[in-house]
């Protein structure tokens, strides 16, 4: 397994070193737009279906953020030498799960090259040895839902959830599969908590998760955040 | 071998004999789930229950097929959207992974005083819980002229597997402006939306390689389900080739003949080239054979799915009379998570929340537009009723619609692995 992952990686590595030479950040933001549905970047910038992209560059990949729970793969890889830079995130960003094989990024991949240096000048500006270094310009980012604190933060029943769970599981696998319909195993409960709060409000459109959630309690809802975010993902 | 608790107890010296060994000691403690039918419901009952008991129940799953055709996607099969291998499952990880022991054979015999299910093949189960989940048999005579005999010159393909392959075939082998006919099921059936799924891809297929071909729909209903938006969707992409006849055109009393190869309706002889048959349904026939029938369907509380004959039989999915949801396999797998449960709960205690249920059924009506229709369900004293549901709207936009069907594309994936692991 180890020696799969190392080949993998050495294998892959056809990034380009000038990635994030030629290109514009502000043409990047847009970009990323893409990537904010699960990752935050800036200040305040937590924990969310991926790490918080601060500080990308320069570090070894699978550390950095505290309580995130990495892919296995992906922590092998950081220890079999991967350090993210221009050249590394760039072949990662075209075919996440060719160049990290089980990756729990559930990204197809961005094919365009030249989205692929926009979006890396912006994220640049991210980290500490870019020629901006400061990242205080962000906004804070908008929760998408404006639910209050013993909502959001609510201790729900893992035990009660995983009863929920089975009527997730019919559509959502538990393996990580993305076909469609999207993996929910190891979400951070607080995301869990706001998309569902977004189905049960109606923000959200899909009907079958408006009716799914729209009976759910908010207790229900904790219990099932509580129950996915301790699926460990043996990817 | 199978030890039953009567020569456990009973007999001294080979009690002692048992006693030194382990492992029938824990089966002779185990409390013992046979579950009948390895389909929708049935296969995530067994699941399930072995799943979340620990080792505390044994559970034997009796299914005569080791490959199982989902009826799911087998009408995107026809139209070209999926292989068959991509259809078919087999019970491996089911006995690997989960310790389900998995007969192949068929169950032919309930003796519910004894407790015990008898197999084809002779052996006797005993059970402290028996599941069925049968799926549907069809009723001989619903349909003149065809009966279970004829269903290779005149398929149904509503149990799939080969059935649905040879259907495919004698469409691919219609002559050019050949005509295909279905003579669609009264209610209740399985799969409300199933036939006009069904008659959407046929068409799909028909439009690929013999354009100008017919189809004719011969319906008993004088209406069906998602009717406007398959209606809609005919319109739009197959117009002039699909005829739908309802009961006011003779739809109700169609017969077969299949050595001449026609449909009769209202007096009317029509010369078809392929003809395929979807008769009125009732429960797998273990239902009646275990006496828990009322008519034609076997009648079981929401609250825990037993059966209202018999409170140590559970009944599933299509097999049942519940309520409001639909024939579906959304529905049997969402009935078994609440009938495991019970099961658990009445064999060792484990804690049970009330049972909740919902259902979307998805189709396909052409390449990437796909519609869908669902809702959530709650168990009453007297049935399982609805709570609340939605349906895709006609004329909705090409990006909805695409999404729609890869979102059944995701929901295929993940219910085939809640069945089989
Ligand atoms: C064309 C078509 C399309 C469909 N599309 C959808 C869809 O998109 N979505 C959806 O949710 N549902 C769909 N369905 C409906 C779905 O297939 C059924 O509702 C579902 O399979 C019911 O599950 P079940 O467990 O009751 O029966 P089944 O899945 O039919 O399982 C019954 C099993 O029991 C076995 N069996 C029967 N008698 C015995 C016996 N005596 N001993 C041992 N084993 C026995 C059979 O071999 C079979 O494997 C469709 C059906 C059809 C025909």
């Amino acid at each position: 397994m180890f020696g799969r992952c190392v080949l993998a990686v050495f294998l892959f590595a056809a990034g380009n070193a000038q990635a994030c030479v030629d290109g514009e950040a502000l043409l990047g933001e847009a970009v990323y737009g893409e990537c904010s549905s699960c990752h935050d970047v800036g200040p305040g910038a937590r924990n969310r279906i991926g790490p918080p992209l601060n500080g990308i560059f320069g570090r070894t990949a699978a550390t950095g953020s505290e309580r995130y729970r990495y892919s296995m793969p992906l922590i092998r890889a950081g220890e079999a030498g991967l350090v993210w830079n221009c050249e590394t995130l760039d072949a990662y960003l075209a075919d996440p799960r060719s160049f990290v094989e089980g990756t729990k990024m559930n990204y197809p991949g961005l094919r365009d090259y030249g989205d692929r240096v926009d979006l890396l000048a912006y994220l640049k500006q991210f980290s500490k040895d870019s020629k901006h270094g400061e990242i205080d310009h962000m906004p804070e980012p908008q929760l998408e839902v404006d639910l209050p604190p013993e909502i959001l933060g609510m201790e729900g029943d893992p035990e009660y959830g995983e009863y929920l769970s089975s009527e997730c599981v019919t559509c959502h696998g538990r393996d990580g599969g993305n076909e469609g319909i999207p993996s929910i195993a190891s979400w951070p409960s607080e995301d869990f908590i706001i998309v569902m709060h977004a189905y049960k409000l109606k923000i959200r459109s899909n009907p079958v998760m408006q009716l799914v959630a729209g009976r759910l309690s908010d207790e229900e809802i904790a219990g099932l955040a509580a129950f996915f975010e301790s699926i460990k993902m043996d990817y | 071998m199978i030890l039953n608790r009567r020569t456990f107890i009973g007999t001294g010296a080979a009690a002692a004999a048992i006693l030194s060994s382990p492992m029938v000691i824990a089966s002779g403690h185990a409390k013992r789930v046979v579950v009948v039918g390895g389909g929708a419901g049935g296969a995530t009952a067994a699941r399930y229950i072995a799943k979340d008991s620990d080792g505390e129940i044994d559970v034997t799953l009796v299914e005569p097929t080791r490959q199982y055709y989902t009826c799911f996607f087998s009408n995107l099969y026809i139209g070209g959207f999926r292989d068959i291998s991509s259809i078919g499952h087999s019970y491996g990880a089911l006995a690997s992974e989960y310790g389900i022991n998995v007969v192949h054979d068929w169950a032919i015999g309930v003796d519910r005083d004894a407790k015990s299910v008898t197999l084809a093949g002779g052996a006797v189960l005993p059970y402290d819980r028996l599941i069925l989940s049968p799926g549907i048999d069809f009723i001989d005579g619903s349909v003149e002229g065809w009966d279970i005999s004829k269903q290779n010159k005149m398929p149904h393909a509503y149990k799939a597997g080969s059935q649905t392959e040879l259907l495919k075939a004698q469409i691919e082998a219609m002559p050019e402006g050949g005509v295909y006919a279905m003579v669609a099921p009264p209610n209740p059936y399985r799969c409300p939306p199933g036939p006009y799924e069904r008659i959407s891809m046929v068409a799909h297929l028909l439009k690929g390689i013999n354009p100008t071909a017919k189809i004719l729909v011969v319906d008993p209903k004088p209406k069906f389900s998602k009717m406007a938006l398959f209606t809609e969707g005919w319109d739009n992409h197959y117009g002039g080739m699909i005829d739908w006849l309802g009961p006011d055109m003779g739809g109700q009393s169609a017969s077969v003949n299949t050595d001449a190869m026609t449909v009769t309706i209202d007096g009317v002889e029509e010369k078809v080239d392929v003809c395929n048959v979807i008769p009125a349904q009732k429960a797998g026939k273990i239902c009646e054979i275990a006496g828990i029938n009322e008519g034609n369907w076997a009648p079981v509380t929401g609250h825990t799915m037993q059966s209202r004959m018999d409170e140590n039989i559970h009944v599933l999915g299509d097999a049942t009379n519940q309520g409001d949801m639909p024939k579906s396999g959304f529905s049997a797998n969402s009935q078994a998570k609440v009938a495991a449960m019970a099961v658990r709960g009445e064999l060792t205690g484990s804690k049970v929340f009330p049972a909740r249920f919902s259902n979307t059924c998805w189709s396909l009506i052409d390449t990437d537009d796909g519609v869908k229709v669902g809702a959530t369900y709650e168990a009453t004293d007297e049935k399982i009723a609805k709570v609340d549901g939605f349906i895709s709207q006609t004329g909705e936009d090409a990006a909805l619609r695409k999404a729609t069907y890869e979102e059944s594309v995701g929901w295929y994936a993940g219910i085939t692995a809640d069945m089989f692991g």
